[in-house]
């Protein structure tokens, strides 16, 4: 069976006037795939995020999600912020929080029993559905990702795109986490950027690797190549 | 014998007053305090204060010259936050300052200012007309209803904007509507303490709430209470002392911020 493609990026590059951050990115991505994204700090690994989410535009080039533009394709991305976007503090319950993945498009939202349901049903597949009454300060890291996931599911998407998921998450809980995404894998793509390669190529079935330019293998350790003017080098 | 206070119409409208002002003050106050939003509702108020100056030299009630400039002071805001977020700061400070400037202005060209200019800095709850009290039930009534409706989609876009934006939720809209709210409020707290002693009022009370409530709802719950209590404790403890009613609210306001920091440092953690 041939595999559908999801997300696919053509020739895009992205930049300020003449400073460019990533240059000539292709990259496709299929359904039920798990990708890994890598690379150095600042080698534009975020960028690539918020380009394939319509958060910022290219300086040139394509982006299909789904066969629609970024705005219309996303909807089906469940998307996990990174740590710093989020106020951890937010006075919320992770009921609360899980039930705000069932807002959209709309400027008015009552949650329905059906919102509600859906909320349940995720934060069980996460482990947290007795932590559910839980305000967000009161749980650990590793509990707090588990509910940011369960809210990001809640969008019922057919993609999940983690942006360092394990920033914050305890080394025990770490390998936890990645098995839950493992599950959720059956059913659909996973995309995870992370610092920590050792565990990327141990779950991810091809790692991308960003560094201005975009190179993709089966593991991470085939790409130590000089890529676009920065070498990689780990 | 402060009981006596109760017969004075002015003194009845003016607990009605504390009463509407508290409501919604005690919901905005709480987004201003969990958004982290004091520098936005500061310079939403100061450019109030040039509408206050306006409708003064124009002669019309200076409730809705302020209304007007703070739904103007929103706009330009939620702009700002929309196209020059990483100028915020200096752009909230100019918008401040430039507010306050033409107030004094429109007040300098007026004749008899300078009694007027106190009232508008540090309020006066005590002359709360019942035409005031109109518009500040309308206000209230604005604010409420607003909250009740968009309550979902505030607590998506103050929790995490950038989901919220990648589910296509209007963002910036809801954003400008949000500081619509802020800016009405902004309005009737000023009657009650001023432009000066605004902030402290919208935000203690929710403060000292978020130190011993867990979820949106319970914290503005409390607030309301607390501002109640303020204002409430502060308009008898004034009238018994003959001391300006503003600055004694906002010293009930801040006892029980600092109490309730005292009582969560010292009281053990559940953790």
């Amino acid at each position: 069976m041939v595999k559908k493609e999801i997300i696919s990026l053509e020739n895009v590059s992205f930049g300020y006037s003449n400073k460019s951050f990533l240059e000539n990115i292709n990259l496709k991505i299929f359904e039920k795939d798990f990708i890994g994204i890598a690379g150095p700090n600042g080698g534009g690994k975020t960028t690539l995020i918020k380009l394939i989410l319509g958060l910022l535009k290219p300086k040139s080039g394509k982006i299909v999600l789904f066969g629609k533009n970024p705005k219309k394709g996303r909807q089906k991305i469940g998307y996990l912020s990174q740590y710093d976007n989020v106020d951890l503090d937010f006075p919320a319950t992770a009921m609360e929080i899980v039930l705000l993945g069932r807002i959209e498009k709309t400027l008015i939202k009552f949650f329905s029993k059906e919102d509600r349901k859906i909320a349940e049903k995720f934060l069980k597949k996460m482990g947290v559905w007795d932590l559910r009454e839980r305000k967000l300060n009161e749980l650990s890291g590793g509990e707090k990702q588990r509910v940011f996931i369960a809210k990001a599911l809640a969008t019922e998407p057919q993609a999940l795109i983690l942006d360092e998921p394990l920033s914050n998450v305890d080394v025990g809980a770490r390998e936890e986490l990645f098995e839950l995404l493992k599950e959720l894998n059956k059913s659909i793509a996973i995309i995870v950027v992370d610092h920590n390669i050792e565990i990327l190529s141990k779950y991810s079935k091809e790692i991308v690797c960003v560094n201005k330019c975009v190179e993709k293998g089966a593991k991470y350790h085939a790409i130590t190549r000089v890529c676009g003017k920065a070498k990689m080098v780990y | 014998m402060v009981l006596e206070a109760l017969q004075y119409t002015f003194f009845q409208n003016a607990l009605a007053a504390a009463f509407l002002v508290s409501i919604a003050s005690g919901i905005i106050g709480t987004y201003i305090v969990v958004k982290r939003m004091s520098l936005v509702s500061g310079s939403i108020a100061h450019t109030v204060f040039g509408g206050l100056g306006l409708s003064y030299y124009l002669g019309t009630n200076p409730l809705l010259g302020a209304t007007f400039f703070s739904l103007i002071a929103a706009t330009f805001v939620t702009l700002i936050r929309k196209h020059a977020r990483n100028r915020m700061d200096a752009l909230l400070s100019a918008l401040w300052s430039v507010g306050m400037a033409t107030g004094l202005i429109f007040i300098f060209i007026t004749e008899g200012y300078a009694t007027d200019l106190f009232t508008f800095l540090f309020g006066n709850i005590l002359l709360v007309n019942s035409s005031d009290l109109l518009l500040i039930f309308a206000l209230d009534f604005v604010v409420v209803t607003a909250t009740l409706v968009f309550y979902n989609v505030f607590m998506a876009i103050t929790f995490d904007e950038e989901s919220a934006e990648i589910r296509n939720v209007p963002v910036t809209l809801a954003y400008f509507i949000l500081f619509s709210l802020i800016a009405l409020t902004i309005v009737m707290v000023i009657k009650v303490v001023g432009i000066i002693l605004m902030i402290a009022l919208l935000t203690m009370p929710a403060a000292t709430a978020h130190l011993f409530n867990k979820t949106i709802k319970s914290i503005m719950f409390w607030a309301f209470a607390l501002t109640l209590i303020a204002t409430v404790g502060g308009l008898f403890a004034s009238f018994a002392l003959d001391f300006p009613t503003g600055p004694i609210i906002i010293l009930f306001a801040a006892a029980m911020y600092f109490g309730g920091m005292l009582v969560h440092c010292i009281r053990p953690t559940k953790q």
